[in-house]
């Protein structure tokens, strides 16, 4: 039997689906964690997605930062967890 | 680089047996763009009633290569996708790609080194793309391969890692984990902080450190790359799970 632990991922994985919603590539953003104000950029994120959506939380507490689920009536995005997200300034090339 | 996710018809080119249940799909692009060695395509499966399955492949390939684009699937025990993408497809199959995607973990000969990759299983993916890179450029960038696999037949890419070192100057460590054929040289381990100590010596602190592979290893070669004296900035992990599912 796996853990739940096994199954994470990391938030690489969630990449194309954070492009999607964000229009940028958003695995270079720096989030803040809401709980313990621990900054990361997104691809360290932990990513958990056995359930119907995405959960990305922080590598430090543990604490959700971002839950995406995307439904026959949209995409829903929460990011309570999120105290603060820095975008990567647009790249020249 | 703006430019939004669009998905776009792929079309299997060739297809090639890696070990018993790896296999590399060779996808044929109409609106290909040159990838970042380390990016990955997303591929989504449409059944005939609308479901839809979709999953992340890292692309093994490096994007001096123009027009197509190669993926490694392993296939996982009631996967979803990989049994799909490992059994039933076939040269002059289509299904749906968007990417390349992602930014973090990639690595360019421009980016310098020098470069230690850390592997575990299908890990190697993304890492032999910048392997590929790197000799498809002929960057003289010192580059260190350490690639745990369960046993001698479970080495993916093994013919072309064998080339990269002879005619590249890759460096390539191995370990077997499980079995070990006779009079094997190579580590015989699980990798451990020593292990990594030990391929990284001539590096050192100034080691570009790319690990892949599942958490586990992740985690323990990343704490052992610290331990060498690696800063955590220079550290960049990608975990591969069963997602590949």
């Amino acid at each position: 039997m796996e853990s739940e632990r096994d199954l994470m991922l990391d938030g690489n994985a969630a990449a194309g689906v954070l492009q999607e919603i964000f229009g940028e590539e958003m695995t270079t953003a720096l989030t803040t964690c809401d709980e313990c104000a621990t900054g990361s950029q997104m691809a360290m994120l932990r990513v958990f997605s056995g359930g119907p959506g995405l959960v990305l939380r922080c590598p430090a507490c543990e604490a959700v930062m971002v839950r995406i689920a995307q439904t026959p009536r949209g995409t829903f995005v929460d990011v309570r967890g999120v105290r603060q997200m820095r975008l990567p300034l647009p790249s020249i090339r | 680089m703006k430019r939004t996710l669009e998905w776009q018809i792929a079309t299997v080119k060739a297809i090639r047996q890696e070990t018993a249940n790896v296999k590399t799909l060779t996808l044929a692009l109409l609106k290909w763009v040159p990838h970042r060695p380390g990016q990955h395509y997303d591929i989504r499966l449409t059944a005939e009633d609308g479901y839809s399955a979709q999953r992340s492949y890292s692309i093994g390939s490096e994007p001096e290569r123009h027009g197509e684009i190669d993926i490694t699937v392993e296939r996982i025990r009631d996967g979803e996708v990989s049994p799909f993408l490992d059994d039933v497809v076939v040269v002059g199959d289509r299904f749906e790609v968007r990417g390349p995607i992602g930014g973090y973990f990639v690595w360019e000969a421009s980016d310098g080194g020098p470069l230690l990759l850390v592997a575990g299983g299908s890990g190697i993916v993304p890492l032999m793309a910048m392997a590929r890179h790197r000799a498809a450029v002929g960057a003289t960038v010192p580059a260190r391969l350490l690639y745990s696999s369960r046993s001698f037949d479970d080495i993916i890419y093994r013919a072309d890692l064998d080339t990269l070192a002879k005619r590249d100057g890759l460096q390539v460590f191995h370990t077997l984990t499980r079995s070990q054929p006779e009079g094997w040289q190579g580590f015989a381990r699980r990798i451990d902080d020593r292990m990594v100590a030990e391929v990284n010596k001539p590096f050192g602190p100034k080691a570009q450190v790319f690990i892949c592979g599942p958490t586990a290893l992740v985690e323990t070669a990343a704490d052992a790359a610290e331990a060498a004296g690696v800063a955590a900035e220079r550290i960049k992990t990608e975990r591969f799970g069963p997602t590949g599912a």
